[in-house]
């Protein structure tokens, strides 16, 4: 159990790409630590240079008090889940399990034990000679965290390693890694995509873009606060309404309308050019007007079984609402939906969150 | 495959009737398809192997009075061939040559460059590639020549004893080695090939995973790769065991001259056509054929056992 420090870290590749551009993270001792950003944003890359497996061009990757930068990746006492889970086809699950055991040369009789007592805490006690391909992929992943906490690891790393799971395994293979990793405490970072999946799971989390880190926080302040409209738009299961606007006499005037500020006072002058961004969740539609509504027509209405996800057409703007599901318009129908103060941000023209004091 | 055993009522099924006859073609429409490869398979393989067959058990000749009037002659000329002293020694010559240069050292040198050659850099790999291939692609008359060059022996010292600053008759003081030596030269690049296709196959998490354990290259190599592509290996060795066998291009350095490097098909070469004992050579033939056969069915058992 270990924290692990990135300090500057820069991986450039031999044809030029920057993959990671001096980045700083760290996390903490017996944290869950998702890594979040679209594919290509260097979350993986980050992962496998923590692992060992990319050697960075500059900066240091540190695991408790041990520089690692340089180890090989045998020598780091990581232990890492890949997304295809890598089992060995040729070995049985209790063999695959041992396996890094045997590579470490503990005894035979001792390793067989310890893969016994790993894969039987996991629900593998009755498959333990059966061979990979004769394993659903909810086992096989097990095998696979199986053989990585047998090694009692000082850090586990994770490569989206429920991406291979049907949606509704996944739900489950989600709770159940979580409680996992509580009962461990072993330090983990897990490399995702899918900003459900690290909301849902991670203690503490990144949001990657483009080889740098574009926001570092619990997923309650990744979700509520997204410090740019890069981290805005690529959390939230449905997108984040994000609209033009204009600083107007104590107001805000978006598609042609004007509207309240949102609480909290703000530094901004008069004209200045912001974006009011506002989750579909925290705002709330009504059939007759508001003065501190948006103005549309219902365009569509999406039922996501609870709840309903209506999209409105405005002057110049389109915008998307979250209603109950006794509460669904018609399609065609005019609407005025009203943000809730506390839930709405403010953007600079540089797309940071303007907070506010 | 284990899984998912639900049954599934035949009738169920609709490919039954397609898996028959997927072209849609009729029985005539069919053979007239495949007579043309037939024919040809007929002429050039069936009708020549019995031919053989027939003449092992004759005194058929080129020449004299055989060559009109052959006669059955049973079992003479088999064992003849089996206490032909030169015969025995041309078996033992082709069995190192094949092991040395086949085995050992195309199977260990194809892998050994493919397994390295996977992690070098684009600029180091494709010229060794490149190379290593040449040697593959270039016609065998070229290459005989280029190696009798390359071995000749001293007045007109050749590029080795050159090199070397030697005196030394290669081809004829260590013909076994020298012939090994040339058919590594000659024949790596398929094993690499093979070997690097095969290797290109196996997902790079499972090194990955055996590093993170901590194997060493040795260890990567027995526990995940060996048993991963055990098969491709197999199949491997079983060809160029069997091309190395039968190969013919150690005469385009020797002559068939050297008796030290008389391999068994150059053997049967000088009697059948030197010395024009059709019957002779055709005996040897088959015993060759059968030699050829036990090594191919030994690699299918052991493919098969490890299968499973």
């Amino acid at each position: 159990m270990a924290q692990v420090r990135i300090e500057d870290l820069t991986v450039q590749f031999s044809g030029g790409t920057r993959a990671l551009d001096r980045l700083d993270l760290a996390i903490e001792d017996g944290e869950f630590f998702a890594l979040l950003g679209p594919s290509g944003c260097g979350k993986t890359t980050l992962l496998r240079t923590i692992a060992g497996l990319v050697l960075p061009s500059a900066g240091r990757v540190v695991i408790g008090d041990r520089d690692v930068t340089r180890l090989p990746p045998g020598d780091r006492n990581v232990a890492m889940v890949f997304q295809d889970y890598a089992l060995y086809p040729h070995m049985t699950v209790a063999e695959n399990i041992a396996y890094p055991l045997k590579v470490r040369r503990v005894e035979r009789s001792r390793r067989q034990e310890m893969a016994l007592s790993v894969g039987a805490s996991l629900g593998l006690g009755e498959l333990m000679e059966r061979r990979p391909a004769q394993l659903s992929g909810g086992q096989q992943q097990r095998v696979a965290l199986a053989r990585a906490i047998a090694t009692r690891p000082d850090v586990f790393l994770l490569d989206e390693p429920l991406s291979n799971l049907d949606a509704r395994l996944r739900l489950e293979a989600r709770t159940f890694l979580k409680r996992l990793q509580g009962e461990l405490g072993i330090t983990t970072v897990y490399v995702t995509h899918d900003q459900a999946e690290a909301l849902a799971m991670a203690h503490r989390m990144a949001v990657m873009d483009r080889g740098v880190v574009r926001q570092v926080g619990t997923p309650v302040e990744v979700f509520q606060y997204p410090a740019n409209l890069f981290v805005a738009q690529f959390t939230g299961s449905t997108p984040m309404n994000l609209l033009p606007a204009r600083v107007d006499k104590g107001a805000l005037t978006v598609g042609g309308r004007r509207l309240p500020f949102p609480s909290g006072s703000y530094r901004l002058r008069e004209g200045d050019r912001v974006t009011v961004g506002v989750r579909p969740e925290y705002m709330d539609l009504s059939t007759v007007e508001r003065h501190d509504g948006l103005p549309g027509r219902v365009a569509v209405v999406e039922s996501l079984g609870v709840t309903s996800l209506v999209t409105l057409e405005g002057e110049g703007i389109s915008f998307q609402v979250v209603v109950p599901e006794n509460r669904a318009p018609r399609a065609g129908e005019r609407g005025w939906a009203v943000a809730d103060p506390a839930r709405t941000l403010l953007y600079d023209d540089r797309g940071e969150l303007i907070r506010a004091f | 495959m284990a899984q998912a055993t639900s049954p599934i009522p035949e009738t169920a099924l609709p490919s039954a009737g397609l898996t028959a006859n997927p072209a849609g073609l009729s029985r005539p429409g069919a053979l007239a398809f495949i007579t043309p490869g037939l024919i040809l398979i007929v002429v050039f393989l069936a009708v020549p192997a019995a031919w053989t067959l027939y003449l092992g058990v004759t005194n058929y000749a080129l020449f004299g009075p055989q060559a009109s009037h052959p006669s059955f002659v049973g079992l003479a000329n088999y064992a003849q061939a089996l206490h032909d002293p030169l015969f025995l020694s041309a078996v033992v010559v082709t069995v190192a040559y094949v092991f040395g240069s086949a085995v050992v050292g195309q199977m260990v040198l194809g892998f050994a460059l493919a397994w390295k050659l996977r992690q070098a850099p684009a600029w180091m790999r494709q010229p060794i590639e490149t190379l290593v291939l040449f040697a593959w692609i270039i016609p065998a008359a070229v290459v005989g020549f280029l190696w009798a060059t390359f071995y000749g022996p001293p007045p007109q010292t050749g590029t080795l004893n050159t090199v070397l600053h030697t005196q030394v008759n290669w081809l004829y003081q260590f013909p076994i080695p020298a012939l090994i030596v040339f058919n590594i030269w000659r024949g790596t690049a398929f094993s690499m090939l093979l070997s690097g296709a095969a290797l290109n196959t196996l997902p790079p998490s499972y090194l990955e995973t055996a590093r993170l354990a901590g194997a060493s290259g040795w260890q990567q190599l027995r526990d995940v790769v060996f048993p991963s592509i055990r098969g491709t290996l197999l199949t491997n060795l079983l060809l160029i065991t069997l091309w190395t066998f039968n190969d013919f291009t150690p005469f385009n350095l020797t002559g068939g001259a050297i008796p030290g490097a008389t391999t068994l098909p150059i053997y049967i070469y000088h009697e059948a056509f030197e010395f024009s004992l059709f019957g002779l050579g055709s005996a040897m033939s088959t015993i060759m054929l059968l030699i050829n056969l036990i090594i191919a069915l030994g690699y299918l058992w052991v493919l098969r056992r490890t299968a499973r």
